[in-house]
């Protein structure tokens, strides 16, 4: 396929549409984490919408495969432990920070909400020590 | 509620079809795949910067996106915009996205791509994205009654409607 930068500029091209597309047609920031906890909370006004997002979401990786005769690769290095206390963190984080990389970094920078800058930054700087101390230790 | 999904289809369909692009998206984009996440985290190290190229593409048209909204007085198929208004940098902003970013450098995974790297029946997707709705529970029933004012409107509405 295409160069690689080319292929991330692309793919992040069409995460902006869609988040686009969900400000314009639905009034709403598409913030993945906050979708993600208004399916988790059960019945209520928002609750059909998140779950048709979320499924989208799933379908998306399945409509890549029918176009590329292949899912994207992937090499995942976390034991499942790590990756269970790492969705802890991100779970637990994303909603006091009232927002992920999506809500906060596609849709608040575009924003230019300073709630999402000081956040984007937050997170990025404990996101790159973090990974900077894991290798140091040399866990995986 | 139920009687409210067939006034609520298109809605639906526009959530359904943002999540498919946004999922679509996320695949090409190299977003699924953790290590190359985590190498781009990887300032110090092996870094690798194409996934700044994602940042970029995603930013640049969601602005778009967002300058033709303030020309607007409301959304296609909603009465009105639901954007936070919020402006204060609280402790709760700061500490929460820190904790984040400490979830997102030891799996490589952040929500969005979490979910849907479950279209890829991977274990590890799957124990993530059960972890992180652990901890988004936990969250919200911790702070259950802290709650941003809307929310609990919003909320004291609908139980008056049930």
């Amino acid at each position: 396929m295409w160069p690689i930068y080319l292929q991330s500029l692309a793919g992040g091209a069409l995460i902006g549409l869609a988040a686009a597309l969900y400000l314009l047609v639905d009034g709403r920031i598409a913030g993945a984490v906050g979708i993600f906890a208004g399916a988790l909370q059960g019945p209520s006004p928002g609750f059909w919408r998140n779950l048709a997002f979320l499924a989208g979401l799933i379908l998306g990786p399945v409509l890549y495969r029918a176009v590329f005769g292949a899912f994207p690769a992937v090499r995942i290095d976390a034991s499942l432990g790590a990756l269970a206390l790492a969705g802890l963190f991100v779970g637990f984080g994303a909603r006091l920070g009232s927002g992920c990389t999506s809500g906060h970094g596609v849709c608040g920078l575009a924003r230019l909400s300073r709630r999402s800058i000081v956040a984007v930054a937050t997170f990025m700087a404990t996101a790159i020590a973090t990974v900077a101390l894991m290798n140091a230790a040399g866990i995986p | 509620m139920t009687k409210q999904i067939p006034q609520q289809l298109p809605q639906l369909g526009a959530a359904l079809l943002s999540g498919l692009i946004f999922g679509f998206g996320l695949a090409l984009s190299g977003m699924l795949n953790p290590a190359r996440v985590r190498g781009f985290l990887d300032i110090f190290g092996h870094f690798d910067a194409s996934l700044a190229f994602v940042l970029a593409g995603a930013v640049a048209v969601s602005t778009a996106g967002y300058a033709l909204s303030r020309r607007l007085k409301a959304p296609l198929l909603d009465d009105a915009f639901h954007i936070p208004e919020r402006a204060a940098i609280d402790r709760a902003l700061v500490l929460g996205a820190a904790l984040f970013g400490v979830g997102w450098g030891i799996g490589g995974f952040c929500p969005g791509p979490g979910v849907a790297a479950l279209a890829l029946g991977l274990p590890a997707a799957f124990v993530f994205t059960a972890a992180m709705a652990v901890g988004v529970l936990a969250h919200d029933y911790w702070r259950r009654d802290r709650g941003p004012a809307i929310e609990r409107a919003a909320l004291a509405v609908e139980q008056a409607d049930a």
